[in-house]
């Protein structure tokens, strides 16, 4: 090990550099990293039971649960349920992007990105990029899962592409609010405790489940307004075939607005450590 | 390039954490083409000072240039010019050896080919060939070690920061390592690099820098520090021990000083001010019947070089304060 370089080292003043960072190599750079997310996932396959087995858990467990009860019977549940189920799986999953964001910061392989001439935005613009595999997969078994327990949308294929494209954006743009929690907070733990504070409430308390002419006045309200609503009457409405009117507005203009208000907080904070 | 090139270039850095001036207004001036050893106790500031050098910390005060560029306002340019192995190990745990140097070769912008075989050819350089697809979990400290070092070398910088590199390593392995950071600076590139051994920055570096609770207490090539301690010590060990007593008393009366034996092998060590003096002393011996089965003249070493700076030594230090921070 004592010839490491044949070739003589390029002295610093013939060198070409530069002080910023173009488009093209952020997004170079970021596809990288998102590219090692997809290596890291294949070495850790337990990282994927929230996308994989879940989705089946949940679909299964809440049709022949609340099937009877709210909609008489299991088949005439389906169509409202499994737009439910995958919105809450979907956006659950989206949690553990800034968990691992958290838990990646702190290595010392972080260090070292840090220390590269790389866009600094990268690390954390792949992290989530890399994530929306997972999403795709968790849409893709509870839509199989469907399926598989008697559901048949009339919107075929193309509605489940539709569809599953739509929850995959979204759930994409609420990521960076739990990679804003990822970047400021201290420990992974913590940043799963004030992640669920905030997905409970707006996964169950919107349409996901139940009418919300079912409930009372004020909830009612918040379910009505709460984006997660939207993004589900969406996808009800596009593998039904149906006309999907203004859901799908509301959904992408919510989602824009998570995107507008929290990638500029996340990146910021961000910044600040890398 | 010009041979009075400077590497790196630090001015009254300060780094303050709280009410710890980790970094209290250090300077440094590296030249191009040379190994700069930063020697100091744990919790002396040594990896903050590189972190802020390597643009991995924002210094709170003074500057610091690479090559002439500002670590702070040209941080991506300065980046561009340093490889960086740190500490502790920045390398990704979870994945293998080959994936971490692909993934990197990527980021600095080689194609898939180049760097699949850049990967191949430093792992192959580092002896980490067999090992490569293994998950580094599985590594041992020096193997570890060894692919942290070989994941700085991507882009061939010109200059390579290593904060005690060879800490925790086997005496071998160590040896490697020094012949490593030689063949580095042989193709062109300049070391920085920190240690807590004082042999180490002997052996390796050009220049030393000593720095203790965020301060350089002294500077300068390995001899020079030795110097500044003063005298060289005259070792005599004799043939029979029973004629120490009688040697201590010539010493005494030759050299005006007291000589220390050392009670195992009847060796005696004797300050020496004026080597003048050794011809007289060997005279003295010679008549009184006194034989030398050794005779040698010892540098003071970098230990009491240290223990003089700065008034406490390296060893009871690294027992005391053992405690590590993450920078
Ligand atoms: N991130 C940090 N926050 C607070 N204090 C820190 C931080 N990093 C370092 N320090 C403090 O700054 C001082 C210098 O630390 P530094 O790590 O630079 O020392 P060092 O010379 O590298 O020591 P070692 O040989 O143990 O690695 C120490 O007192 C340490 O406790
Ligand atoms: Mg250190």
């Amino acid at each position: 090990m004592t010839t490491i370089a044949t070739n003589r080292i390029v002295p610093a003043s013939e060198r070409r550099l530069k002080n910023h960072t173009s488009i093209a190599q952020t997004v170079r750079n970021s596809l990288v990293m998102a590219y090692r997310g997809l290596v890291k996932f294949r070495r850790t396959p337990e990282q994927f039971f929230d996308v994989t087995l879940q989705p089946i858990l949940f679909t299964v467990m809440f049709t022949f649960l609340f099937g009877g009860a709210l909609a008489g019977d299991i088949q005439k549940y389906l169509p409202t349920i499994i737009p439910g189920v995958l919105a809450q799986t979907v956006i659950t999953a989206s949690v553990v992007t800034g968990v691992q964001l958290r838990e990646d910061m702190d290595k010392g392989v972080f260090d070292r990105f840090r220390s590269l001439p790389i866009a600094r935005i990268a690390p954390l613009a792949g992290a989530l990029t890399a994530d929306t595999l997972r999403y795709a997969i968790a849409t893709t078994i509870t839509f199989l899962t469907g399926i598989a327990i008697g559901w048949r949308p009339e919107g075929g294929v193309l509605g489940l592409v539709l569809a599953g494209l739509l929850i995959v954006a979204v759930a994409w743009a609420i990521s960076w609010i739990f990679a804003f929690f990822g970047v400021i907070a201290r420990t992974a733990s913590s940043v799963q405790g004030i992640s669920f504070m905030v997905l409970f409430p707006l996964t169950f308390l919107s349409n996901a489940y139940v009418n919300t002419a079912t409930m009372p006045g004020w909830l009612r309200w918040f379910a009505d307004v709460n984006p997660v609503s939207h993004v589900i009457t969406a996808m009800r409405n596009i593998v039904a075939a149906q006309p999907v009117g203004a859901d799908v507005w509301w959904t992408l203009l919510g989602a824009a607005v998570m995107v507008a208000v929290f990638a500029p907080l996340t990146v910021r904070a961000y910044m600040r450590k890398a | 390039m010009t041979s009075t090139e400077l590497a790196v270039e630090a001015e009254g850095l300060v780094k303050v954490f709280g009410s710890n001036r980790a970094v209290d207004g250090v300077d440094l001036r590296v030249q191009a083409g040379t190994v700069y050893g930063v020697l100091g106790p744990n919790g002396a500031g040594k990896t903050t000072t590189i972190s802020m050098l390597a643009t991995l910390l924002k210094p709170d005060g003074g500057t610091g240039r690479v090559f002439g560029h500002d670590v702070v306002k040209e941080a991506n340019i300065v980046r561009q010019l340093i490889g960086v192995t740190g500490q502790y190990a920045s390398v990704d745990e979870k994945l293998s050896a080959n994936e971490n140097l692909y993934i990197f070769g990527r980021l600095l912008g080689l194609s898939g080919k180049q760097a699949k075989a850049k990967s191949a050819e430093l792992l192959e350089a580092f002896g980490l060939t067999d090992a490569a697809k293994r998950p580094l979990a599985k590594f041992s400290g020096g193997m570890r070690r060894r692919l942290d070092l070989a994941a700085s070398l991507i882009a061939q910088p010109p200059l390579i920061f290593l904060d005690e590199p060879t800490t925790g390593l086997d005496p071998r392995t160590r040896g490697q390592m020094w012949d490593t950071i030689r063949s580095l600076v042989a193709t062109g590139s300049t070391v920085l690099l920190t240690t807590q051994y004082l042999d180490e920055a002997d052996q390796l570096a050009d220049r030393i820098a000593v720095i203790d609770t965020g301060k350089v207490v002294a500077e300068g090539t390995a001899d020079e520090l030795k110097a500044s301690v003063g005298t060289s010590s005259l070792i005599l060990r004799l043939t029979d021990r029973n004629d120490t007593g009688e040697a201590l008393r010539i010493i005494a009366e030759v050299f005006g000083v007291q000589g220390t034996p050392s009670p195992e092998a009847g060796r005696i060590t004797a300050p020496m001010s004026d080597p003048d003096r050794v011809t007289d002393l060997l005279l003295a011996f010679r008549g009184a019947g006194i034989r030398l089965a050794e005779f040698s003249v010892q540098k003071p070493t970098l230990d009491e070089v240290f223990l003089t700076i700065t008034g406490h030594g390296v060893a009871t230090d690294a027992v005391e304060d053992t405690e590590e921070v993450r920078a």
